[in-house]
């Protein structure tokens, strides 16, 4: 019974060893690129917990910088944003002729396609920007960085980002009940938006009359 | 842009003056040799705020400040 469990006990931790080797030597050449790095004074090769969240910040601050106002306050209250579809040629090639669409362009999903008139949701283009600078850092991009990629990539070629994605039906990857969700939460914050533009519009002259007068 | 990182200063200097000229067009061309997309972010005359891809140095607007290079998008999860 004892050489029985001992023997079975051997084979479980050699199978065990066999498969845990890889990620060891995997985990020791890491460590020891990391310890190569930092003796040749390299800032990449300690470890920091904050590097990523500061990351995010200073990404934050491009994607501000570059998007419009709209945007960026889309952004920051939904957390995602809207670009407007320039292929709706009226005399292009594709069903769209004339039809307005949109893409909705969240962090680290695929880009959805819809037309905003009737909320019909038409594709998901699925993209990342992989890393190729690999193994340092994260492979991700932080999130408004991705959201800042896909922004520009929309904005000056959008044929090209859609050619490199993958083309997908809705609900690949995101649920379509969070899409028209969404679609509710932007038309519910545009008109809140608007409202409030027409307030202030409305209390600027008040507010200036008795200067005139 | 750099995953794990964000925004990154790689390079400046002012094109009027050739030889931060020649260092600029070098690191542009090393940075599109490693696989990077190039953008320049940009206002219309109704103060749009647009991107413009860019492919080669030539192509920089003249009253641009900065270009932002970023991974070549691939398809994802396929």
């Amino acid at each position: 019974m004892v050489v029985a469990l001992s023997a079975t006990a051997i084979v479980v931790l050699a199978l065990l060893w066999e498969i845990s080797m890889p990620w060891i030597d995997r985990r020791l050449e890491a460590r020891r690129l990391r310890r190569e790095l930092r003796r040749a004074g390299h800032p990449d090769a300690a470890y920091d917990p904050g590097r990523e969240r500061r990351a995010e910040q200073r990404a934050r601050e491009l994607l501000k910088s570059c998007v419009n106002e709209e945007e960026w306050a889309m952004y920051r209250d939904l957390g995602f944003l809207r670009v407007w579809g320039g292929q709706s040629d009226p005399e292009g090639p594709s069903d769209l002729r004339g039809v307005d669409y949109a893409y909705l362009v969240y962090p680290h999903k695929p880009i959805v396609a819809y037309l905003p008139q009737t909320g019909r949701l038409l594709n998901e283009y699925c993209v990342e920007f992989p890393d190729e600078t690999r193994p340092y850092g994260s492979p991700r991009l932080p999130d408004s960085d991705d959201v800042l990629a896909k922004w520009m990539a929309l904005q000056g070629d959008e044929r090209r980002i859609i050619s490199e994605a993958n083309l997908h039906l809705p609900g690949r990857q995101i649920d379509p009940r969070q899409i028209q969700r969404d679609l509710w939460r932007l038309g519910r914050w545009e008109r809140e938006r608007l409202a409030r533009a027409l307030r202030a519009g409305a209390d600027a002259p008040q507010l200036a009359e008795p200067a005139d007068g | 842009m750099r995953p794990g990182f964000g925004e990154q200063l790689i390079a400046e200097g002012d094109v009027e003056v050739a030889e931060e000229e020649q260092a600029l067009i070098d690191e542009f061309r090393r940075q599109l040799d490693l696989g990077m997309w190039a953008a320049v972010p940009t206002t219309r005359s109704d103060g749009r705020r647009e991107a413009e891809m860019i492919r080669g140095f030539d192509e920089i607007p003249h009253d641009t400040s900065r270009v932002i290079f970023f991974p070549r998008a691939a398809g994802g999860a396929a």
